[in-house]
């Protein structure tokens, strides 16, 4: 299935975010206290190489797979829901210290800490 | 090699790698955002019955739904076999204001199990906090059109206007949350 290369992709991206302790509440506890480099360096390292990567897909220097130019959807512009979604989302993830990435990961470790438990008696 | 993957991976790691997930995607001709999914999510639960915005042709999302079942795939093997440990480096001074607040242990696990732990799950302000920051996190990302990775990282590393707005909301909340609500949630 062409699609299944989006599944290794995801599990790489998983295990970035969780070795990176971008899973970790503790960590974004401690970006917004401004006690730590680390989500700093994270966001503003990807932000960097992202713009990077942008701008060379704008100038064609690198295309697609199939050698088609690369664009980048517009994402609507709205101030208002923009800035108060924004607001109402960072509330959110300080509070959980995860935003929607992170929370899959943590459902997969949850996931993997019951199956664990069903299947304690059966495993050597 | 497994053992060198175990460690606690370094910032100039992780950074770069997600920026190399983020090309990867373009590549294959999709884009980087997750919240996305809470939307496909809802539809393939039935939301599309409740309103015309989830009316969304789930078999052109299918590679993002594959992306989201291997997050959470990866979550698990990093944490059952690329962990030699869970301790977090925090900063000391975080570790004694979050003592002042009545977290204690930080940085021993992941996560706080003053937060996260199934006892404190079944109290009624434990239930209140993970399902008022879960619906936050749900209403806000899609209310701003896209999360830290499609806002923060895609939006801002192709200079859009709209993504520097929702990141400064990402950190004014976050702000909020973090200074003036938390000490008041968690006040021991």
């Amino acid at each position: 299935m062409k699609n299944s290369k989006f599944l290794v992709f995801g599990i790489l991206f998983g295990i970035i975010l969780s070795k990176s302790e971008v899973v970790s509440w503790y960590r974004i506890y401690e970006m917004f206290k401004f006690q730590s480099f680390h989500m700093y360096g994270i966001i503003g390292s990807a932000v960097g190489l992202g713009i990077i990567l942008i701008q060379l897909f704008k100038k064609e220097i690198i295309k697609d797979f199939w050698g088609n130019k690369i664009t980048v959807k517009k994402k609507d512009s709205n101030f208002v829901r923009n800035l108060i979604g924004g607001t109402i989302f960072g509330l959110g993830w300080a509070l959980a210290g995860c935003c929607p990435g992170p929370i899959f990961v943590l459902l997969g470790a949850l996931l993997g800490a019951f199956v664990q438990g069903i299947l304690r008696n059966k495993l050597p | 090699m497994i053992d060198f993957l175990s460690q606690p991976w370094p910032w100039y790691a992780g950074g770069p790698l997600i920026a190399l997930v983020l090309f990867t995607l373009f590549y294959f001709g999709k884009s980087f955002g997750v919240s996305s999914n809470l939307d496909h999510l809802c539809s393939i639960a039935g939301a599309d019955k409740f309103s015309t915005y989830f009316k969304i042709d789930l078999k052109t999302k299918t590679w993002s739904l594959l992306f989201v079942a291997g997050i959470i795939i990866g979550g698990s093997i990093a944490h059952f076999y690329l962990s030699n440990q869970n301790a977090i480096n925090l900063n000391p001074n975080t570790v004694e204001e979050l003592a002042n607040l009545g977290f204690a242990n930080s940085g021993v696990e992941y996560l706080p199990s003053e937060i996260f732990s199934i006892d404190k799950l079944l109290t009624l302000k434990g239930f209140s906090i993970l399902l008022g920051a879960g619906f936050l996190i749900g209403f806000g990302t899609r209310y701003a059109g896209g999360c830290t990775s499609g806002h923060a990282i895609t939006g801002l590393s192709s200079l859009q206007f709209p993504s520097l707005i929702a990141t400064i909301g990402f950190f004014i909340g976050g702000l909020v949350m973090t200074w003036f609500l938390i000490p008041i949630l968690f006040n021991a």
